[in-house]
């Protein structure tokens, strides 16, 4: 069974949201996701400094089996990105929650947590997908 | 005993073989005039070429190609590829010197006969998909639909409709449907599927609005089922001002069935390398014709071929040219060329063979044999593997491996242990919205002998992943290679040669190949 940590926000799109300090938000993908996805081979995410909104595609992450979609679950400024996640994609399937996070966000809209999922209601949705 | 000398040829390259002197071919005497190339243009020192005889290039290649499995030699049942058997009467019509002594350059006049050919290939394929008129310039079928989509984006452009600014692309499509779109400068909107397997009805009018442009649709689509809506779908798209585009991929389900052009559709693209026995495979050739409705003929991609009606004759009953001539022109909006000259001749030549060989009666054959087959591989196979959406299907089956999975088993490992059996493996993981997909075509060509041999293999590896599933993730164990590090190999790519120096001589390559951040 994927691990869903309960400490956590999670989008339907399979992203997880982690709260920092202040207004900075650490994301990456579900255990769910990785598991789903296989081997993950590239990953595509945006500059430090970008300006993103919430739900806009904003990167790719191709695995061995396909190329999907990256979506940012929380508004606001990319102030860093996992450049050992970009150089060994390796670590989003052996680490999806730790060493396998993908974005730092200063987010604009705090309010937006409350419109992601718990960990209950993220293995809900995961459950109904199969 | 010894084992006998076996050069497996793909673990050394020709670089590896190369001995300094040896040359395949003796280059004939120079019948121009000397002309000194400068020598900051000459490229000595950086090219490395192998040195090698020709019987040892021979052998190689030979050795290469046998490790190919191919139509020829066994079934290959590759999902949504449509891998028939491709008759060798169309290969005769390919290599005759009439048509393969062509040069694209010349004068029509001289190419009557080639431009006919294409010509009546174009009516063809607008008579099977029941279509106005076709083009056969796209070089593929994701060239077919870039051709289409952007044939659209211009109609509507001259409608005045810019405000169209979004294509919907259900979840089931191949994926050059929304690279298709995304080519030609739209948004890609997608459009859930139902539990049945058909488009979610709901979904798709809520996403007809007066931005939509169009609705890309595969019929029948990627889990081999007909689109059962159609003609809702069809009345809707259209009431809502949008085009109905086609990816014919799966034509060889209903050709000679129903014409999309009776359901609706604006444009369709056919993979002539699908249905009409082209052979393809590693990436080419293929062709990718479209055919339009008539508001979308001044579109048409350059060149298209034209027939005028010869002349009659005169009272005194001497014809001054009583035969049609064929002419390549460009269409008065046309989106333009696709390609420098005029499609893939010699791969329309074998689909153009195939379609008079058939004819009409034997394409409906074709497209029954093709469901029948498909939908007995289903009926052997229901029992062992999951069927998703489980209705009858047309020319392909989806299974799913999600109970092999809860033993651990994977579809990929399903996959190489067929290997083992001597089959090619069907496709995987494609449809994305089905888990741990077996996507699997017979087609046509295949008996109920090679139908039930590979049968036989799945039902077996079914039952090997319960009682011996290591067995299956272990596979394969009698191919040239076993299991390949897929990860690694997309990870940390390895594109070119680099040495050791070996005893060839030749100095190792120091260079590394960086991997290329900005991919």
């Amino acid at each position: 069974m994927p691990e869903t940590p309960q400490d956590l926000k999670y989008s339907k799109e399979h992203e997880w949201v982690r709260m920092e300090d202040g207004d900075i938000a650490v994301i990456g993908i579900t255990d769910f996701a990785q598991d789903m996805l296989g081997d993950i081979v590239f990953l595509q995410l945006p500059e430090e400094g970008s300006v993103i909104a919430q739900m806009a595609k904003i990167g790719e992450i191709e695995s061995v089996k396909s190329v999907s979609d990256l979506f940012t679950p929380v508004s606001g400024e990319v102030t860093a990105r996992n450049t050992a996640a970009i150089d060994a994609p390796e670590v989003v399937n052996s680490a999806p929650y730790g060493d396998g996070w993908l974005l730092r966000i200063r987010m604009s809209h705090p309010a937006e947590l409350e419109q992601l999922l718990t960990a209950e209601e993220y293995e809900a949705h995961t459950a109904a997908q199969g | 005993m010894h084992e006998p000398y076996r050069d497996t040829m793909g673990d050394r390259l020709t670089f590896d073989r190369s001995a300094p002197g040896r040359q395949a071919v003796t280059l004939p005497a120079l019948d121009v005039p000397a002309a000194p190339l400068p020598e900051a243009a000459l490229l000595r020192d950086g090219v490395r070429l192998p040195e090698m005889d020709q019987l040892g290039l021979v052998r190689y290649f030979t050795a290469l190609s046998r490790l190919n499995y191919n139509i020829d030699g066994g079934f290959y049942p590759l999902g949504s590829c449509t891998m028939k058997y491709n008759p060798k009467i169309n290969e005769d019509a390919a290599r005759h010197p009439a048509f393969a002594g062509m040069h694209p350059l010349q004068d029509p006049q001289t190419a009557q006969g080639s431009l006919r050919v294409l010509c009546e290939l174009q009516d063809f394929l607008a008579a099977i998909t029941g279509m106005d008129g076709a083009t056969l310039a796209p070089m593929a079928g994701a060239q077919g639909e870039f051709a289409g989509v952007l044939m659209i984006r211009a109609y509507l452009r001259d409608q005045g409709q810019t405000q169209r600014t979004r294509v919907l692309v259900p979840d089931s499509a191949h994926g050059t449907n929304p690279a298709t779109a995304s080519m030609c400068g739209f948004e890609v909107v997608h459009i859930p599927t139902a539990t049945d397997g058909n488009i979610n009805l709901a979904a798709l009018e809520a996403a007809l609005d007066e931005r939509a442009a169009a609705l890309m649709l595969t019929l029948p689509n990627t889990l081999g089922l007909f689109e059962q809506q159609i003609e809702q779908i069809s009345a809707r798209v259209h009431a809502a001002g949008a085009q109905l585009y086609g990816d014919g991929a799966n034509l060889n389900a209903i050709a000679g069935q129903v014409c999309p052009g009776d359901l609706g559709f604006d444009a369709w693209h056919i993979n002539v390398h699908k249905t009409f026995s082209t052979p393809h495979g590693g990436g080419g050739p293929g062709a990718g014709p479209v055919a339009v409705k008539r508001h979308l003929l001044p579109y048409l991609p350059a060149p298209w071929v034209t027939r005028e009606a010869g002349d009659a004759g005169t009272a005194r009953g001497e014809p001054h040219s009583p035969l049609p001539r064929f002419l390549p022109v460009t269409p008065a909006r046309s989106i333009g060329r696709l390609s420098l000259f005029g499609g893939d001749f010699g791969v329309l030549l074998r689909a153009w063979t195939y379609i008079r060989m058939l004819g009409a009666e034997g394409l409906r054959e074709m497209s029954a044999a093709a469901v029948l087959n498909a939908r007995y591989v289903q009926a052997r196979l229901r029992d062992a593997y999951q069927l998703p959406y489980d209705r009858p299907v047309l020319h392909e089956v989806v299974f799913s491996g999600a109970r092999q999975r809860a033993r651990g088993v994977r579809t990929l490992d399903i996959a190489k242990r067929l290997l083992d059996f001597g089959f090619h493996p069907p496709t995987i993981y494609f449809p994305l919205i089905v888990e741990e997909a077996l996507m699997i075509e017979p087609t046509e060509a295949e008996s109920r002998e090679s139908l039930d041999a590979f049968c036989d293999a799945l039902l077996a590896i079914a039952r090997e992943a319960e009682a011996q599933p290591d067995l299956v993730k272990g596979a394969p164990y009698t191919a040239p290679l076993t299991r390949l590090d897929e990860a690694t190999a997309a990870r940390r790519p390895v594109l070119r040669w680099r040495g050791p120096a070996s005893a060839s001589g030749l100095p190792a390559e120091t260079t590394q190949t960086p991997r290329d951040p900005s991919r």
